[in-house]
């Protein structure tokens, strides 16, 4: 009898690390409806299962109860290098830019993330459980982006999503790493050329003749797919010059745009609205200089204002710190106009739409990932600490920071 | 009557100074740093000085004051920060790994926007330094951010020829390692700075014992004299260095040569904070988002604040801007209580740990009657995301005001507003 109990509490603990859970809160936010006061989030195999007030949610026995002030959907980092570009700094751990040709859409991210990259623990200790990262800014086309889950000791047990995007940049930034393209207009025409190969390419590999098929080309192959509109094109452009040009692009090639960076959006929120283009914003903090230096506090709330979704992201730093952290991205919005349900929306939902995982992440609503975070108080305060990460049903950070 | 006119004489000066009515700030919640938080407080500043400070009700307002009602707002002093790189500031070139002569205070633009960037971010006071790429790049110059047309409105001291006008940039680590003559390990660093020092303890030996004879005296030598302001306590050196055998390293120097050392950065402090306690030498730290960049900050902790308060050590808190912005300056002490440090010690980090490390403590770092009236006047809790700085005041005079349209640009941002080349080169850190 008393071994029973013993294997019985063994047992509970063993599956403890995907348990039943019901996390209850003082304010829910579902990003699904209005915010639940006193609520209640059942978890069942990875799964949301139920969420609601805690007077109608019964909690089934031997569910775990985790308690917070604040619990928001597991935030997204809509644009990273983080896995890729490692906390060294060293050639060795830098990953997220290939120098050897300014034009190269076949490198994937898949084969270059290090799912055990401390900075992967670090941005997930502050509430970021779904990363987009990849290939960084500073070619033409530097390569793939991929969307994982901030967990696993490989890629393959983080992966949501192994091409998410190829990723382009145009201006200034491109011409630090490259000879050529040396201006802006040089970078232009060659994406432009670039993507006329691969419309050529395409053409040819629907001959009806098989002989007249192309030879395989990955690069082509992954460009065919953009043209396809199978993948966006998320074009890294934070001048006024840079975003015209990629609105330009979009509309002679038709494939689906995602801007990124986009410093200077609000100088042409008009062009962007009429564009229906979605934009993945700079770090609201990021450094005034070189191509963002005209950047402002409140290009999220004008984002905002004039109705175009977007999301935040880390981006990419060079030097220190090695990467920044989305949610502290958003505060600084937040504290310059931004609406707070407007901010946990752009860290969530809208960031799920905008990268099509919306299905899966990005809202508390049964049957999407149980990835949830803990708060102690206000997300966005400075003093405010993250008590809970929680990942598909597995909590993965428990104390409080 | 002439007694009547010597006075008017004397009023002179006072007048062009502008501010020879009093200003009264009255029903803020005070943080005077020196004294806990007072509810509702009156704060008195006339010539440019702290004339009381108080509770309302216990503080005289002066007749003829004027009065401005700041009810709900939080009155703090001006920040110190013990490190930044504004101004587009420039130190010694790649000629050698050590230039203890060169001033940089002979290489600041006033003007340039990321100046008006720091009012923006409440700071009144700043180490401005040249970069880590060398063991020494030069002078550091102590800055009151006067609106000012050239260096010399804002420095602290009154003539560089024959004063201290700041302290010493020094670093160890791998920053200040390249080819020769630069070192290519930490063993060589520690070695070239030792002869140097060497060097300007005999120089020392040689004024002594000329005894003021003109005749016996050594020649002049610039490199040779900042060094003897060094060793006489009289410069203080600022010390970036951030692993913890480097930290040591520094402390290693300080035995040998007596020098007064601040420590900067500091990344693994929390490795060896009672070392760095034991040697009574005060750190002024960086808090940032993420660690890594460079090996050597890739164990920095937010938690360094809290653990060198909790060993005893004198903890000031720096922006090394533009590594962290000067505007969200309040930001990183924020940080440091969320990682565990006290409010009252992130607050004094801010100001009077600042002043106590650039030997300003006299004049600035908290709201006392008798110093500078440099303060701030924010929106609410100095912790909270949501407070904006509002005002900044310096020696009575308002320097940034967030409701002006012209100073609010330097707050948010925007087109044309900033200057590019900001200092921020790989050395900078």
């Amino acid at each position: 009898m008393k071994i029973w109990s013993f294997l019985l509490t063994l047992g509970l603990l063993v599956s403890s690390a995907r348990a039943q859970l019901a996390v209850r809160a003082d304010t829910v936010y579902t990003m699904a409806g209005a915010p639940i006061e006193n609520g209640v989030v059942l978890v069942r195999d990875g799964k949301i299962e139920q969420v609601g007030p805690a007077q109608t949610v019964r909690i089934p026995e031997g569910y775990r109860v985790l308690e917070a002030v604040v619990v928001t959907p597991g935030l997204i980092d809509a644009h990273s290098v983080v896995g890729l570009a490692g906390i060294l700094n060293y050639d060795h751990d830098q990953d997220q830019l290939d120098t050897s040709d300014p034009i190269q859409p076949e490198l994937r991210a898949i084969d270059a993330y290090n799912a055990r990259e401390r900075l992967v623990e670090w941005v997930r200790n502050f509430g970021v459980t779904t990363l987009h990262t990849g290939h960084g800014p500073g070619a033409v086309i530097s390569g793939q982006t991929m969307l994982v889950k901030t967990r696993g000791e490989t890629v393959e047990e983080a992966l949501v999503d192994s091409v998410a995007t190829v990723a382009a940049t145009l201006g200034p930034m491109v011409e630090r790493y490259f000879r050529s393209p040396g201006t802006r207009a040089k970078a232009v025409a060659m994406l432009r050329a670039e993507l006329l190969k691969a419309q050529a390419y395409r053409r040819k590999l629907r001959a009806s003749d098989p002989a007249r098929r192309p030879e395989p080309d990955l690069g082509m192959e992954t460009l065919v797919r953009v043209l396809d509109g199978e993948i966006p094109l998320m074009i890294t452009a934070q001048q006024v010059p840079e975003i015209m040009a990629a609105l330009r692009l979009q509309r002679e090639f038709g494939f689906r745009l995602i801007l990124d960076g986009a410093a200077e959006a609000y100088l042409v929120l008009d062009e962007i609205k009429q564009a229906g283009v979605p934009v993945i914003l700079h770090p609201t903090m990021v450094r005034p200089r070189g191509e963002t230096v005209n950047a402002t506090l409140e290009t999220a709330a004008r984002l905002h204002e004039a109705g175009i979704p977007f999301a935040f992201q880390s981006g990419f730093e060079s030097y220190v710190p090695k990467t920044r952290v989305v949610l502290f991205e958003a505060a600084m919005a937040v504290a310059n106009g931004l609406p707070r349900t407007a901010a946990l929306e752009a860290l969530t939902i809208q960031a799920a739409r905008i990268l099509g995982i919306a299905d899966r992440v990005g809202s508390l609503e049964p049957g999407k990932d149980a990835d949830l975070v803990l708060f102690d108080g206000d997300p966005f305060e400075y003093t405010t600490h993250v008590c809970g990460v929680i990942i598909e049903g597995e909590p993965v950070h428990e104390t409080c920071r | 009557m002439r007694v009547h006119l010597t006075l008017l004489i004397a009023l002179i000066p006072l007048a062009l100074y502008g501010q020879e009515q009093p200003l009264v700030f009255r029903g803020a919640r005070l943080y005077p740093i020196s004294q806990p938080p007072i509810e509702r407080g009156v704060l008195v500043v006339q010539h440019g000085k702290i004339v009381a400070v108080g509770p309302e009700g216990e503080v005289t307002i002066p007749a003829q004051a004027t009065v401005y009602d700041v009810t709900g707002k939080v009155i703090m002093p001006g920040l110190v920060d013990t490190h930044s790189h504004i101004g587009r500031v420039e130190g010694g070139d790649r000629s050698a790994p050590m230039h203890p002569a060169v001033r940089t205070l002979d290489a600041i633009d006033v003007r340039h926007s990321s100046v008006q960037r720091a009012r923006a971010g409440g700071i009144t006071t700043v180490n401005v330094m040249s970069g880590s790429g060398h063991l020494l790049s030069g002078q550091t110059v102590y800055l009151k951010l006067r609106k000012g047309n050239t260096i010399e409105d804002l420095l602290y001291c009154k003539d560089p020829l024959t004063e201290v006008c700041g302290g010493l940039k020094m670093a160890n680590g791998t920053n200040p390692q390249g080819d020769p003559p630069f070192p290519g390990t930490r063993a060589k660093a520690a070695a070239l700075v030792r002869q140097q020092f060497l060097k300007a303890v005999a120089y020392r030996r040689k004024i002594e014992q000329a005894k003021g004879d003109p005749e016996k005296m050594p020649e002049r030598d610039l490199d040779m004299e900042a060094l003897l302001e060094v060793l006489d306590g009289r410069r203080i050196v600022h010390f970036h260095t951030h692993r913890h055998d480097d930290i040591l390293t520094v402390l290693r120097l300080k035995r040998e040569f007596g020098f007064r050392v601040v420590l900067h950065h500091v990344s693994e402090a929390w490795k060896v904070a009672d070392e760095i306690a034991a040697a009574g030498v005060p750190c002024s730290i960086i808090i940032l988002d993420a660690p890594g960049g460079k090996l050597e900050a890739a164990e920095i902790r937010m938690e360094n604040g809290a653990v060198l308060e909790k060993a005893g050590v004198d903890v000031a808190i720096h922006t090394d801007d533009l590594i962290t912005d000067s505007r969200w300056f309040l930001r990183s002490a924020a940080l440091a209580v969320r990682a565990g440090m006290s409010p009252e010690k992130a607050l004094e980090a801010l100001t009077l740990a600042g002043a106590r490390m650039l030997d300003l403590a006299d004049r600035i770092g908290s709201l006392e009657s008798g110093k500078d009236a440099d303060f701030i006047i924010l929106s609410g809790d100095p912790f909270s995301i949501y407070t904006h700085v509002e005002q900044t005041w310096v020696e009575g005079q308002k320097v940034f005001d967030r409701a002006d349209p012209e100073d609010r640009k330097y707050a948010v941002g925007g087109a044309g507003v900033f200057e590019d080349g900001d200092t921020f080169v790989h050395e900078a850190h």
